[in-house]
């Protein structure tokens, strides 16, 4: 089914996703490296085995009026949006050069420029904001969807059905978006949840929910492209479970022995990379040669981004002061 | 000029705020259909419609993140709650997020937002409803927290927090919404983050916010009775805090008496007391007093609940220590 999908798109189109997934995929390996060398700290949650979430969503949207929110593990949507890989870098080494000057590091990358609200830190914080950003572009009738990613472990917070509830008795244009990796933290999700097909909990709002399949880059931007467009024509919510597997421990502290070598290895045979690439082999849409060009291409995008982040300065002290009132 | 209660005031600096600027609106329970638990939002309805004086769900931290959100989307949202006892399950999305919106996206966004409701004992309501909270909020950086006690300054105020781009949290009080006073028929603004003297004197600083404005004043006038002349500061704003009114006051009467009606740690009254402790020294002529709440929770026996607050009679008490009067 996959395949057949594939044939319905161009070469460029196809080539972007693949470009961006493995754009994000060598900027985290960069990071894990950098973090290991102490060029970046405190808390750093990386995105390897998540990428066709991030690309396939946001190539969905229409970010000239679309909002995208989303949690701590940002760095795909921050280089997904389009931010500049030398900013987002630059940002977790804490830098003046940096998306939010050195204030907000791994977790909180925005680029308002480009409907991007964000890199929260706290479990489904983000939720009733991206409830209220869709509230707002009703209520100027822009016509944008509100488009709000968070993590499995955040479907349990009250902040998640208190939302749901407000934008269905509101019938606001916003897509919850669960990025299920099957872990919140180190506990899987069948040990603290009722269900583990979140899309059920869609009924309890009496919204559209639907299970989504994560690692197939298509797959989410088909999912997605009719959830925005259902979003935006009738102006409602709806829930998406959209399943996926993240390579690393939750954070750059997190060695992740609750799992098995099998089982990560069973899902990196479906890596979203990987898929794309065969399909597009397949299809002729591209060669091994090209590939390996690309592939090289987004090593050197995120090696210079170390290189800017380096030798960017550092913020000055008086900058504390700053930022924090308009 | 005419003679209203607080609660109309504030009524009439949402209406005029709403028809000055449309992306002003309000939400919380019970605000639109009921007219608002102590009628403060009585009409708005009727005068602009359900699109913006919108009844919410019993779901605090829901609609308060959804007004953040709508904040940064670039609407001025006015969330009521009904009352700072229940603000408690929102305090995530203020203390979290409105207040580091700015900071963490390295002042790419604003969030002006505006929260409103009753803070402070009330009566016969035992110990979850009958509490100042307010150090809780002034405690952080990034919020504005305003705390008027005149239909004066809660109409001006109220207006001025509308119209700042930063988040504001506004303490109004149960037992004062009926309280009446002088409000002029023109428009007009009062500034956040000016005290005002309310009434002059030479002998003592009596310095105070919200409810307890009124005890200070009757204290004022016993005094006066005993030839002492004291001076009320009103610091309406508790952050940022006006500290050279204070400082102006207390060099002139050399004696201070801070009065709060929340408790005694870490509290607005003990951070004045410390600060003309630390900035006066030289010129006070006795130690700071501070008269607040007992260290208990409110108990709902009338005489023992009586017992726990500031009184006319323990800030007289007070003042009559720092003059050496025995």
């Amino acid at each position: 089914m996959a395949g057949t999908k594939a044939k319905q798109y161009n070469k460029k189109f196809l080539l972007d996703l693949l470009t961006e997934m493995l754009k994000i995929r060598r900027f985290e390996e960069k990071a894990a490296q950098m973090y290991g060398l102490k060029k970046i700290g405190g808390f750093c949650h990386l995105y390897n085995g998540q990428e066709a979430v991030a690309v396939g969503s946001v190539a969905a949207v229409d970010l000239k009026r679309d909002h995208i929110l989303t949690s701590y593990r940002d760095h795909g949507h921050a280089l997904a949006v389009g931010m500049d890989p030398n900013v987002v870098m630059a940002e977790l080494f804490g830098k003046l050069t940096g998306c939010s000057r050195g204030k907000g590091g791994s977790m909180h990358l925005f680029d308002v420029e480009r409907n991007f609200l964000g890199g929260n830190g706290i479990v489904g914080a983000q939720i009733p904001i991206a409830t209220g950003v869709a509230f707002a572009s009703k209520y100027r009738g822009t016509g944008g969807v509100a488009l709000c990613f968070f993590g499995d472990g955040a479907i349990h917070q009250g902040a998640f059905h208190e939302s749901l509830n407000l934008a269905a008795v509101w019938g606001l244009p916003v897509i919850y978006l669960v990025e299920n990796n099957h872990f919140g933290m180190g506990t899987a999700v069948k040990r603290v949840s009722s269900v583990e097909d979140f899309s059920v909990k869609a009924a309890g709002y009496d919204i559209p929910g639907r299970a989504v399949n994560g690692m197939d880059v298509l797959s989410v931007y088909e999912e997605l492209s009719e959830a925005v467009e259902q979003a935006r024509t009738d102006s409602r919510p709806c829930l998406l479970d959209v399943k996926t597997y993240r390579y690393k421990g939750h954070s750059m502290s997190d060695p992740a022995k609750y799992r098995t070598k099998q089982e990560l290895e069973k899902y990196k045979e479906q890596d979203p990379i990987l898929l794309l690439k065969a399909r597009m082999l397949e299809d002729g849409h591209l060669t091994e040669q090209e590939f390996k060009q690309l592939d090289n291409e987004m090593k050197h995008v995120a090696q210079a981004a170390v290189e800017f982040a380096e030798q960017s300065a550092e913020p000055p002290l008086e900058s504390i002061y700053e930022d924090v009132y308009t | 000029m005419a003679d209203i209660a607080i609660r109309d005031a504030l009524r009439q600096a949402l209406e005029e705020e709403m028809n000055r600027d449309e992306r002003v609106f309000i939400m919380g329970e019970e605000v639109g259909e009921y007219n608002g638990a102590y009628k403060v939002t009585r009409g708005l309805l009727d005068t602009f419609g359900p699109g913006r004086v919108l009844d919410t769900p019993i779901a605090e931290l829901g609609f308060t993140g959804l007004g953040v959100g709508a904040a940064i989307a670039g609407l001025r949202p006015v969330v009521e709650w009904m009352t700072f006892n229940f603000a408690l399950l929102a305090l995530d999305q203020v203390i979290n997020n409105a207040a580091k919106m700015r900071h963490m996206s390295g002042g790419q966004l604003s969030c002006p937002i505006v929260c409103r409701g009753p803070n402070g004992p009330a009566e016969y309501l035992s110990s979850q409803h009958s509490q100042a909270l307010q150090s809780l909020l002034v405690h952080v950086p990034g919020l504005k927290v305003v705390a008027p006690a005149t239909p004066y300054d809660a109409k001006g105020l109220l207006k001025s927090a509308i119209r700042d781009d930063n988040p504001v949290v506004m303490l109004e009080s149960e037992m004062a919404y009926a309280w009446t006073g002088d409000v002029p028929e023109e428009e007009y603004l009062v500034p956040i983050g000016k005290a005002d003297v309310k009434r002059e004197g030479k002998d003592v600083t009596l310095i105070v916010h919200s409810k307890p404005l009124r005890l200070a004043l009757e204290a004022a006038e016993q005094l006066a009775a005993m030839d002492v002349d004291a001076e009320v500061v009103d610091l309406r704003s508790l952050r940022p805090l006006d500290e050279e009114t204070i400082y102006r006051s207390v060099r002139k009467t050399n004696r201070a008496v801070v009065i709060d009606e929340a408790w005694p740690m870490a509290s607005v009254g003990s951070h004045v007391a410390w600060l003309i402790s630390h900035n006066c020294f030289d010129e006070l002529d006795a130690q700071v007093e501070l008269v607040c709440s007992e260290d208990v929770p409110m108990p709902y026996n009338h005489t023992l609940e009586l017992a726990v607050q500031p009184s006319v009679e323990k800030i007289v008490r007070a003042v009559r220590k720092v003059c050496y009067i025995t």
